[in-house]
């Protein structure tokens, strides 16, 4: 990856993060390359999840939980007080480790996202469902049964749909929290296949607990410890030469 | 593994013991279920005599002559509906802030707690509550606060059963719908409300078979009404009321149509709770 052609999509500054008065996340600084993969990864409750969960501010759901520092999408930082949270979230997508389809049908999990957005016609909507299908790769397995249930999917049917949903309303990050967790391995290497088409078009980051995966579909990789940020940098690099002895440790097997 | 006659022994004596709390529990599920098929005999085998086709289409007689229950069945299901009207939205809305929006706040805490006694509350107590709040200041017993005194009864059930339904909905699920940037209320109604529906039936379902059978707080505040009516600020009759009344009566015919009116209303009772499970059960 020539270094003159990447761009920071998000920049993470200096963030520190807090469950309560507990220190979850200890000056974390990193970029997110647009239209590049970034995987997050490190033993249970090294702050990863955490991390992703800030850049979506989705801890704000929750009292107790704040974040310090500064969090940049495209130069503005998206911690200030007076942010639109439902436009962020709008704009920075989130897959999550369980497929959470919507208890309503195959087509409404799809066109109920791009409704809060936009008015459109019957048949303008008809497309950006297919279009949605067709980019989370599950186009041909529910194009005779859109109006089912979304719950009636299979597993890792289910993780499309919801990847599927997050495309549709067009945003311009996608976080995926553990997303193959709950698949098995033909449906993950599904989903690590869309990963790599979706890249094309966004930025992406990934926690994930498996190092296979993480050197299979990222560029970029940042190895967490203890809510600190040990190592960042090209997953080629991190993988062979790692820089610090604990990511080395942690990559061979050793501890975690 | 070979075992050793103590280890035998021991197992002997535990599988013994087992049998015998075996047993005890069989016996306390028959002694239980017996008196509930000796209450649904007697219910049946009297009530049946009593049920006609008069039964829903006149009024009740005066003594000493024949009738219906038409009356009483129109007042119940008019307070009934009315009640569920009133208590639905004030204990979906209710159980819905405790859930979604105060959960861990304190006033949360002092509103479950109170809800607690509400859902305890002795019903005679609720009935004196708006015979003084709206009999004794208009003077008049009426349908009205009889429907009023059955949806206190309504509130807290409902709130309940919304409160633990929607807690069941799992967090991802929420979350998933805020990573799309709905906001609270469409994340609410459009989704959590959506996968909660059947269970929040249920306890509506639950709440109208608890209220179908209370008599206490209708004796204070709709009373009773020979007659037919169907004028809401007036006395009205309530089938739990008219059994009452006509089964402590000497009259044969009244106490015919009393075993009747009973067996009505268990019936209504156990479809409504039997649906209720259904319900519940199916979408597990």
């Amino acid at each position: 990856m020539p270094a003159t052609e990447r761009r920071e999509k998000v920049s993470v500054r200096d963030l520190r993060f807090f469950y309560g008065d507990n220190l979850a996340l200890k000056n974390i600084s990193l970029p997110l390359y647009e239209k590049h993969i970034t995987a997050f990864i490190g033993p249970s409750g090294c702050g990863k999840s955490t991390l992703l969960r800030v850049l979506n501010r989705m801890y704000d759901l929750y009292p107790r939980q704040r974040a310090e520092g500064e969090v940049l999408l495209d130069g503005e930082n998206i911690l200030t007080p007076g942010q639109d949270l439902n436009l962020l979230r709008a704009k920075i997508g989130m897959v999550f480790q369980k497929p959470t389809p919507f208890p309503m049908s195959i087509y409404d999990n799809i066109a109920f996202g791009i409704r809060l957005y936009e008015d459109i016609p019957k048949s303008e909507m008809d497309g950006r469902v297919e279009e949605a299908l067709r980019g989370a790769a599950l186009w041909n397995e529910v194009k005779d049964k859109l109006g089912a249930s979304g719950l009636s999917l299979s597993g890792g049917q289910q993780q499309r749909l919801c990847i599927a949903r997050s495309v549709a309303i067009r945003p311009e990050v996608i976080l995926f929290d553990e997303p193959c967790s709950a698949l098995d391995p033909i449906s993950t290497a599904k989903i690590e296949e869309l990963m790599d088409e979706l890249k094309e078009e966004y930025t992406i980051a990934i926690v994930t607990h498996s190092m296979q995966q993480a050197a299979r579909v990222s560029e970029y990789t940042a190895f967490m410890y203890l809510g600190e940020l040990i190592e960042f940098g090209e997953t080629s690099k991190i993988f062979t030469t790692p820089a610090d002895q604990r990511t080395q440790d942690y990559i061979t097997g050793r501890f975690g | 593994m070979a075992l050793t006659e103590a280890q035998l022994a021991k197992y002997r004596r535990r599988a013994r013991g087992g049998r015998i709390r075996m047993a005890l529990s069989l016996g306390a599920t028959l002694v239980g279920l017996t008196a509930l098929a000796l209450i649904l005999g007697a219910l049946v085998s009297k009530g049946i005599a009593g049920l006609n086709l008069a039964v829903f289409t006149e009024t009740t007689p005066p003594p000493g002559s024949t009738g219906g229950l038409l009356n009483p069945i129109v007042g119940s299901v008019l307070m009934t509906l009315i009640a569920v009207a009133i208590g639905t939205p004030l204990g979906i809305l209710a159980g819905t802030w405790l859930a979604e929006y105060g959960a861990h706040s304190k006033l949360a805490g002092v509103i479950r707690f109170i809800n607690d006694i509400l859902l305890s509350a002795p019903s005679i107590v609720i009935g004196l509550f708006i015979y003084e709040l709206m009999v004794r200041p208009v003077g008049r017993f009426s349908a009205l606060a009889g429907a009023v005194a059955l949806s206190v009864i309504v509130i807290p059930v409902v709130l309940r059963t919304t409160e633990d339904m929607l807690r069941l909905v799992p967090t991802q699920l929420r979350e998933a719908a805020f990573a799309l940037g709905m906001p609270r209320s469409l994340v609410i109604r459009r989704v959590v409300y959506k996968a909660a529906s059947t269970g929040m039936v249920t306890g509506v379902l639950l709440a109208v078979a608890r209220i179908s059978g209370e008599t206490a707080p209708l004796l204070f505040t709709a009373l009773n009404n020979q007659f037919f009516n169907a004028d809401l600020t007036q006395p009205t009759a309530s089938l739990p009321v008219v059994i009452f009344q006509f089964a402590m009566s000497p009259y044969k015919q009244w106490q015919d149509l009393a075993w009747a009116g009973a067996l009505l209303i268990t019936f209504t009772v156990l479809a409504l709770s039997v649906f209720a499970r259904a319900l519940s059960s199916r979408t597990k």
